[in-house]
């Protein structure tokens, strides 16, 4: 333990390094070679840790100090953050070469690495909160970073304001927590046992607080406008890790602190998880700015995360332990998937960025024969992501639809019509995805170059190479070895719900059995076996007995020559049959044509419209609610000297009444 | 009274929900016609198989009249009213056909969530029909909501009526006056309709009833 | 062990063989139903042949993907179609996967062919690929309530489990099941691209979903392909066999007696099937493509009712 607070530790000293050094040219290495160093020794002794450790340091407020604790869940969450903070280092190590301010990027990111480490760590309030504002600062100084673009500014502005929101909601959940005993400490908050209204009210705070962070809709307004704004590292990390993060901390209150779970918050979270994975992959597919795209997915992504938590608490409120437990580990699981693919997906594009300098994919093209081995990445990454077999995003929304399946017979109505509606959305957004990650891919990389900048791509360093085909082995792994992944989270779950799934580790073939034989089972050291097999026998036969000639030629252009890449579809076009189906109702989308008149030589215009319903609906007018109401107290600031008196006398007769009151 | 029984009960009353699921996703007027159709002869159907396993022989009237009043002569004049007013044949709906299948199921599952925790000590098999029936009764009531076209809402009346008589049969002992009595008054709310819509269509030459919010005398 | 090797082994060789003659046959009765003599009846295995041993060509700005991506769809399609239990239950790798698994795997030879449509670069590949994924958009979240409704019925996804329960309990005629099984042909007829929702035989560029895909292919990927796609068929006629209606399914072990009965069962369930579809394609038109999202919303809602009604009660 007091390794892992002096690697912490050493994390903050190389924040205060690189403000020194980090404008020389050895500078990055050091600093993120540092960082780099620093997360995997805390990865390695978080996941070698057995035990449980605690410890008290004199930091902080006088009468508590700063409580740390690395219990199962922690160990579980530190794990995730170091993998992901390890992986970005690595990427940022070549990646940084072209930052153009690196003294604007460099400090901020072993401070927010190291804060990210001590809200996972933190066993008191204080230090919580404490730590996710660190996090949130310099993840804010890290989105303003290229403070010549307006659009980075705008979208720190907004992440500052819904950062503070966030902590204002935990603080106010917090207190209600210590208010039995008065002590801020989870060990006095978690023998609390609040009574149902507290709970509920503690659970919503967490959940506004948590999910803004996360990205829940409708307070996910902020994520797709800051997290591109960042270096692509540091995207990795938000979307990656930070969201992560803000999943912790409603696990840690909802399921840790509380005790409890009340099956109509579980209807509430099952509802807002299921809107979120759809709407966030709705409007991914509307997106084509490659990393604005990758954010809104994480919203998907998140959406069903908390799926598998409603589940969870859905089953724990009717005393079913083995049905949370499959539903926290299957959430769980993808709360370390979605790490693994998000954070590859951010390093590939900003591979792109780096190699064209586009990020928009209308300008993209063709890149699978200039960039082999990141193109290769890229595509392992979009295939986990859209939970293909035998990559691991399929393995934890299999693991999904079991705890789905699981219970048909809950007592509650809210429930017996919420899952199934909830199983529904989740099938819908996966196969959304798919679709998402089809465009994705098939703009961007495939095809022929769109403009000259995607025809002149070279591929990028060793270091993001390195760190990208990484977290790409890392996806195949957990997909084919899916019970090592869920035995790790055993210890978590257990401790969460008081109970575990079978122990994976003994099964013949490495299979996966989550409930019992009969019932359902999947191996993916099997299927992938059997597909490569067949995939190798097939090709051997046909090249052997038929014929392996090729021949190189045009493709087919129905007898009109040279039709240039600008004939081919677009990531609007290929988004355009989707969005007449769902985008009507969600965007309240219309196209409409202009043409001119036979004759003309203008161009016809098609110009569709989308409506954000959320910016519209929750943000727009409460901007303008506050701008309204702050417009009307500035007028305070320009009061006589004798109005200024008044309010002063005003207060003090106030309070003396008050005084006599109270007596 | 379990096994087949049951089973081809709430098989036909399934059926019916699905048959007005079906009217739901219909655009053209013919085809919703003929499903309103195949809707009340499902419902003959329904009723003749409760005669059968609760040996209530004036049953089978009810589904006699099912069978012929609104199986073969109702849609048979609706086409007809169709023919004579020459409408154009598509239906307009108000949201798009996706979002009141939604609602539909939705409403489903409602009636489904209402009736039956609260008929617990009621006969197994009656219950589900009665739930089943309240859904056909709410689909009905929406279609009625969600279209612009007076013969749709037309359709959806008659639907809604079917679903009346789902309800009634299943809960054992509907006297055979109350069902003449219904159908009586079905028939001249029928008439009056039918009137009503060549008025409306002498004087406006449209059959839309947002026609006729223009002509209300509240203008603004 | 060697009888279930034996077993396993030959369903695998039995799905490669007659996935070719389904087709074959739906369209010689197409024809017959049009009054036209149609091609012979084993014509797609000498369509096969004939592919194999063509020179393939490639266009010039095709990459590795497009020459690899016949091989791994066929591959995987195969690895799908055998994970279905045809004549007999609990194969030897059947626990492997289940129904959601299989689904799964079929979405990712979609995702892979629809790379590989977007891989030239031109827009006839971008026209399929798009409407593609819009079909798939639905048609899987379709499936997947289809199979929940199967699974809650049956008490698992195990398709062993599930065809043993069909057959020994005796489930009777459930409001569920019977709108599992229009919902599962709705995907079907979707997802093997078939009229109404495509034209398996079209090549016109406002009609084509899927062929539109596979326009540059040619020779040996081709034929890949195109047994990849019968294979597909197959598949969904044995899982339809296999669940709705598994008379003749060999359970646990017997006698080979009892598997030939086993497979002449299943090649009767397969003429069946093909019947049914040889006629529905001939009496009924092809859809416009913005219609086809109405289709199988029907699907996607027909499953979603009988999932909730299965939550919400015991006997539906």
């Amino acid at each position: 333990m007091t390794i892992i607070l002096a690697c912490v530790a050493g994390l903050l000293a190389l924040a205060l390094l690189a403000a020194v050094i980090g404008a020389s040219e050895r500078g990055r290495p050091i600093v993120y070679g540092g960082s780099l160093a620093l997360c995997a020794t805390i990865l390695v002794l978080a996941v070698s840790m057995q035990s449980e450790a605690s410890l008290v340091l004199p930091l902080g407020l006088p009468w508590l100090g700063a409580h740390l604790r690395l219990d199962a869940l922690a160990r579980v969450f530190l794990a995730l953050v170091d993998l992901g903070g390890a992986g970005a280092c690595l990427y940022a190590i070549g990646y940084g070469r072209h930052e153009a301010a690196p003294l604007r990027v460099l400090p901020f990111v072993p401070a927010f690495l190291a804060g990210m480490n001590l809200v996972v760590l933190a066993a008191d309030a204080y230090t919580f909160l404490f730590a996710w504002e660190l996090m949130s600062l310099a993840s804010w100084a890290l989105v303003v970073s290229d403070h010549r673009s307006a659009e980075a500014v705008r979208a720190g502005f907004v992440y500052l304001v819904m950062a503070t929101f966030s902590a204002l909601m935990l603080l106010l959940a917090f207190g209600m927590l210590a208010a039995p005993h008065g002590s801020y400490a989870f060990a006095q908050m978690r023998g609390g046992g609040p009574g149902a209204w507290r709970a509920g009210l503690v659970l919503a705070l967490a959940l506004v607080g948590a999910g803004s962070k996360a990205g829940l809709v409708p307070l996910h307004a902020w994520l797709p406008l800051a997290h591109p704004a960042a270096p692509s590292h540091v995207s990795a990390l938000m979307s990656g890790v930070m969201t992560k993060v803000a999943v912790y901390a409603f696990i840690r209150i909802a399921f840790d602190l509380l005790g409890v779970s009340s099956w109509w918050s579980a209807v509430v979270v099952l509802a807002l998880g299921g809107l979120t994975a759809v709407l966030g992959v709705l409007y991914a597919l509307m997106q084509h700015d490659l990393k604005r795209l990758l954010a809104y997915h994480t919203v998907e992504n998140i959406g069903i995360i908390f799926i598998g938590l409603g589940l969870a608490m859905a089953f724990r409120a009717n005393g079913f332990a083995a049905g949370a437990a499959l539903a926290l580990t299957a959430a769980l699981f993808h709360v370390f998937n979605h790490m693994l693919f998000k954070s590859l997906l951010f390093f590939g594009a900003g591979a792109v960025l780096t190699a064209t300098g586009e990020r928009d994919m209308e300008h993209l093209g063709g890149l699978i024969h200039r960039m082999r081995l990141s193109s290769v990445a890229f595509l392992i990454g979009c295939a986990a992501i859209s939970a293909l077999p035998p990559l691991n995003g399929f393995v934890s929304e299999w693991l999904t639809f079991q705890a789905i399946l699981l219970r048909p017979d809950l007592p509650q109505w809210g429930l017996k019509v919420m899952i199934p509606a909830d199983g529904a959305l989740l099938a819908l957004a996966a196969a959304l995805a798919a679709a998402c990650f089809v465009k994705v891919f098939g703009v961007s990389f495939l095809g022929r170059p769109r403009t000259s900048a995607a025809a002149r791509a070279v591929e990028v360093d060793r270091w993001s190479l390195v760190a990208m085909l990484g977290f790409a082995a890392l996806c195949l792994l957990a997909g084919i070895f899916p019970g090592v992944m869920i035995d790790a989270l055993a210890p978590a779950v257990q401790q969460l719900v008081g109970g575990r799934l079978p122990v994976q580790s003994g099964l013949p073939w490495l299979s996966v059995v989550p409930i019992a034989d009969s019932r359902s089972s999947y191996d993916g050291l099997v299927v992938l076996g059997f597909i490569i097999v067949s995939a190798s026998l097939a090709a051997v036969a046909v090249h052997e007995l038929a014929s392996r000639a090729v021949r190189r030629s045009r493709a087919w252009d129905c007898g009109y020559p040279g039709l240039g890449p600008t004939t081919q579809y677009t990531a609007a076009s290929y988004s355009q049959p989707i969005r007449r189906v769902f985008g009507t109702i969600v965007f309240r989308s219309h196209e409409t044509v202009e043409m001119p008149p036979p004759g003309d030589l203008a161009p016809a215009r098609i110009t569709k419209t989308m409506h954000d319903l959320a910016w519209e609906v929750f943000y727009a007018p409460t901007a303008a609610a506050v701008g309204r109401v702050a417009e009307y107290l500035n007028r305070f600031q320009f009061l006589t000297i004798r109005r200024y008196l008044g309010f002063v006398f005003i207060a003090l007769v106030t309070l003396l009444l008050a005084l006599t009151i109270w007596q | 009274m379990h096994g087949l029984d049951f089973d081809v009960a709430h098989m036909l009353a399934g059926g019916l929900v699905l048959v007005s699921l079906m009217m739901l996703y219909q655009d053209r007027l013919y085809a919703l016609i003929n499903t309103l159709a195949l809707h009340a002869f499902i419902l003959a159907l329904s009723v003749a198989w409760q005669a059968y396993i609760h040996n209530a022989p004036h049953l089978y009237i009810t589904a006699a009249i099912a069978l012929g009043f609104k199986a073969l002569i109702v849609p048979a004049a609706l086409r007809n009213i169709v023919f004579r007013l020459g409408i154009h044949r598509e239906i307009e709906t108000v949201v798009g056909i996706g979002v009141t299948m939604l609602v539909g199921i939705g409403l489903v599952a409602l009636s489904l969530e209402v009736m039956l925790p609260v008929t617990t000590r009621a006969d197994p098999l009656a219950r589900e029909d009665i739930a089943l029936a309240l859904s056909v009764v709410l689909i009905g009531l929406l279609m009625m909501v969600t279209r612009r076209n007076a013969v749709s809402q037309v359709a959806g009346f008659m639907s809604l009526e079917n679903g009346i008589v789902l309800a009634a049969t299943g809960a054992q002992g509907m006297p055979l006056v109350v069902e003449i009595s219904v159908a009586f008054s079905v028939l001249i709310a029928f008439i009056v309709i039918g009137i009503f819509l060549f008025r409306i269509r002498e004087r406006f030459d449209t059959v839309d009833v947002g026609a006729l919010d223009s002509f209300r005398g509240e203008h603004e | 062990m060697i009888l279930s090797l034996a077993a396993q082994g030959t369903q695998m060789l039995l799905v490669l063989l007659l996935a070719p003659l389904l087709t074959g046959y739906v369209r010689k009765l197409k024809a017959r139903l049009l009054r036209r003599r149609g091609p012979p009846l084993l014509q797609p295995y000498i369509d096969l042949r004939r592919l194999l041993r063509k020179e393939a060509i490639v266009a010039d700005s095709a990459s590795w993907l497009f020459r690899v991506i016949p091989y791994v769809v066929f591959a995987v399609s195969w690895v799908a179609a055998a994970l279905v239990p045809t004549f007999a239950t609990g194969l030897l790798f059947s626990w492997s996967g289940d129904l959601i698994v299989i689904i799964a795997l079929l979405g990712a030879a979609r995702f892979l062919l629809a790379l590989a449509a977007m891989d030239v670069g031109t827009s006839f590949g971008g026209i399929g690929s798009s409407r593609e994924m819009m079909i798939a958009s639905l048609a899987e979240p379709a499936m997947i309530m289809v199979v929940f409704t199967i699974a809650l019925i049956a008490g698992s996804t195990q398709l062993s489990s599930v065809a043993a329960h069909m057959l020994v309990t005796g489930v009777g005629l459930r409001v569920s099941l019977a709108l599992a099984l229009v919902g599962f042909m709705i995907v079907a007829l979707a997802e093997n691209a078939r009229i109404p929702v495509d034209n398996p035989a079209t090549h016109l560029e406002l009609t084509m979903v899927h062929e539109a895909m596979v326009l540059e292919y040619s020779g040996r990927h081709l034929a890949m392909i195109d047994l990849a796609a019968e294979l597909k068929l197959l598949l969904y006629a044995s899982l339809i066999a296999c669940i709705f209606v598994p008379f003749g399914l060999v359970l646990g072990a017997a006698g080979p007696q009892t598997y030939a009965v086993g497979i002449a069962a299943y090649v009767g369930k397969l003429a069946v099937a093909g019947t049914m579809l040889g006629v529905l394609e001939t009496v009924i038109a092809k859809m416009r493509v913005f219609r086809v999202p109405n289709f199988l919303g029907i699907a996607l809602m027909l499953g979603l009712l009988g999932t909730l009604l299965l939550f919400v009660s015991r006997t539906l």
